[in-house]
């Protein structure tokens, strides 16, 4: 909190402060806009590069905020490490999550493919099965690729499946 | 330094190192507890983050953001992400306002502390109008609730085989990834019919169930702190016009940790705005 800046200098980044803002996050709108075909007709951008410049113009903006208006920049080295040095853990978080998240994917194709195959259980067991929305939108997208992977294991899991879903 | 070292232990010539007797990192002691507090809270946030990020991960198909978010004030469809850029706008400025009230703060400017703040209130007090709008026509006329999510993407190609009154008409083609909403008739889910490349006929379903809970949690968590930023944006302001905080003589000190905590709140905003309306 030392005086740092001078008072004129600190009004000049404040004015900086707001048309670096502004102009970064136009820049992103016009990225997701023109990338995904909503300006130009018929262009777009591919995906992974709208992502990786919409994320890093994110964090650039965070970088901002934090080091400039809210005067990280002229802290002390070791409350600037304590603040930031924890959010490194979230870089585990997001690692160990997304693949979390992909993995369930793959199990919810898995057990519609189960579900398929035990058309001979009760009747009212079968009712539950069809309620299950999410399913339903899944018969589709596993035709590809994971419907092929399965099918090598289908039978042998099958029967061991069966037997679960009796027993709930 | 040394001076600065030999005055602090003297004038607390009773109290030890750990009792209080030095700042740590030169920083004061509510300062650097807002800064802890903001670390948490930002764990926090990216905890929600994160859950969006798993269950968009784990769902075969995802709402697409410029298709949600694409309603303006006036009965305006079809521009996708203008009015959530309004918004961004409307809390960078506030941000900006903020920053120098705090500057003000800082030369024991008075009048300029009140006049900025109370720029920053409108501009918090503007954001919260702007998701107040945004909320009622998700709730009310989209008809997107915790429990459910209208909006949804194809996952194949096809025709549609009946028209909504609004933006299908019978005949209309798809392709895959192409987004689509289901609408209500007189309280009742209509889902259009459509056939698929391969001669089937299929009914519209309604879209990943989480994505109406998270989109509420999410923006409401954020929109709850902008309204609890605005009530302590508004005691600090009524303070400082008091006069209480030129007496403490400590640069308005207060009026710099509220100001911490605004900026988080922009800075969780451009957060929001990236995972819930850009990617």
């Amino acid at each position: 909190m030392a005086g740092h800046l001078s008072y004129e200098e600190g009004k000049k980044v404040v004015v900086k402060g707001l048309i670096l803002l502004g102009i970064v996050t136009i820049a992103e709108v016009l990225v997701a806009l023109i990338g995904k075909g909503y300006i130009i007709p018929g262009f777009h951008m591919p995906v992974w590069l709208m992502y990786f410049f919409m994320i890093s113009m994110s964090l650039y903006k965070a970088y901002f905020i934090v080091y400039e208006f809210m005067h990280m920049k002229y802290e002390m080295p070791g409350m600037v490490k304590s603040v930031l040095v924890p959010t490194v853990l979230l870089i585990w978080a997001l690692i160990a999550f997304f693949t979390e998240g992909k993995t369930w994917k793959e199990w919810r194709a898995h057990t519609k493919d189960v579900a398929v195959n035990i058309s001979n259980i009760p009747a009212s067991k079968h009712a539950e099965h069809k309620e299950m929305a999410p399913v339903k939108h899944v018969e589709e997208a596993i035709h590809g690729e994971a419907a092929e992977a399965i099918d090598s294991t289908k039978l042998n899991h099958t029967e061991e499946h069966k037997v679960e879903v009796e027993k709930h | 330094m040394a001076d600065h070292a030999a005055h602090t232990h003297d004038s607390h010539d009773h109290a030890g190192l750990w009792d209080g007797a030095k700042e740590p990192f030169k920083a004061s002691y509510g300062k650097l507890m807002m800064w802890y507090f903001l670390l948490s809270d930002a764990f926090t946030f990216a905890g929600f983050l994160i859950a969006y990020g798993t269950l968009r991960f784990s769902s075969p198909s995802w709402p697409v953001p410029d298709f949600v978010f694409s309603s303006l004030p006036g009965d305006i469809h079809h521009k996708p992400l203008i009015f959530v850029t309004i918004m961004t706008f409307v809390l960078i400025a506030s941000s900006v306002t903020m920053v120098r009230a705090v500057q003000e703060g800082h030369r024991y400017n008075k009048k300029g502390v009140v006049f900025w703040m109370f720029l920053t209130i409108l501009g918090g007090l503007a954001f919260l109008g702007c998701q107040a709008w945004e909320w009622t026509t998700l709730i009310g006329k989209e008809h997107m609730t915790i429990h459910n999510n209208p909006f949804g993407s194809h996952i194949e190609n096809g025709v549609y085989l009946e028209g909504d009154g609004h933006d299908i008409k019978a005949g209309d083609s798809f392709v895959a990834g192409s987004s689509y909403m289901v609408h209500k008739h007189a309280g009742e889910w209509a889902p259009l019919k459509y056939k698929t490349e391969s001669g089937d006929i299929k009914e519209q379903q309604l879209g990943p169930k989480a994505f109406g809970a998270l989109f509420f949690f999410i923006t409401g968590f954020h929109g709850f702190h902008v309204f609890s930023g605005v009530v302590f944006l508004l005691i600090i302001m009524i303070n400082a016009w008091s006069g209480i905080y030129a007496k403490r003589a400590n640069k308005y000190e207060m009026v710099e940790k509220i100001g911490l905590y605004w900026h988080f709140v922009d800075l969780v905003w451009v957060f929001v705005f990236l995972v819930f309306y850009l990617l």
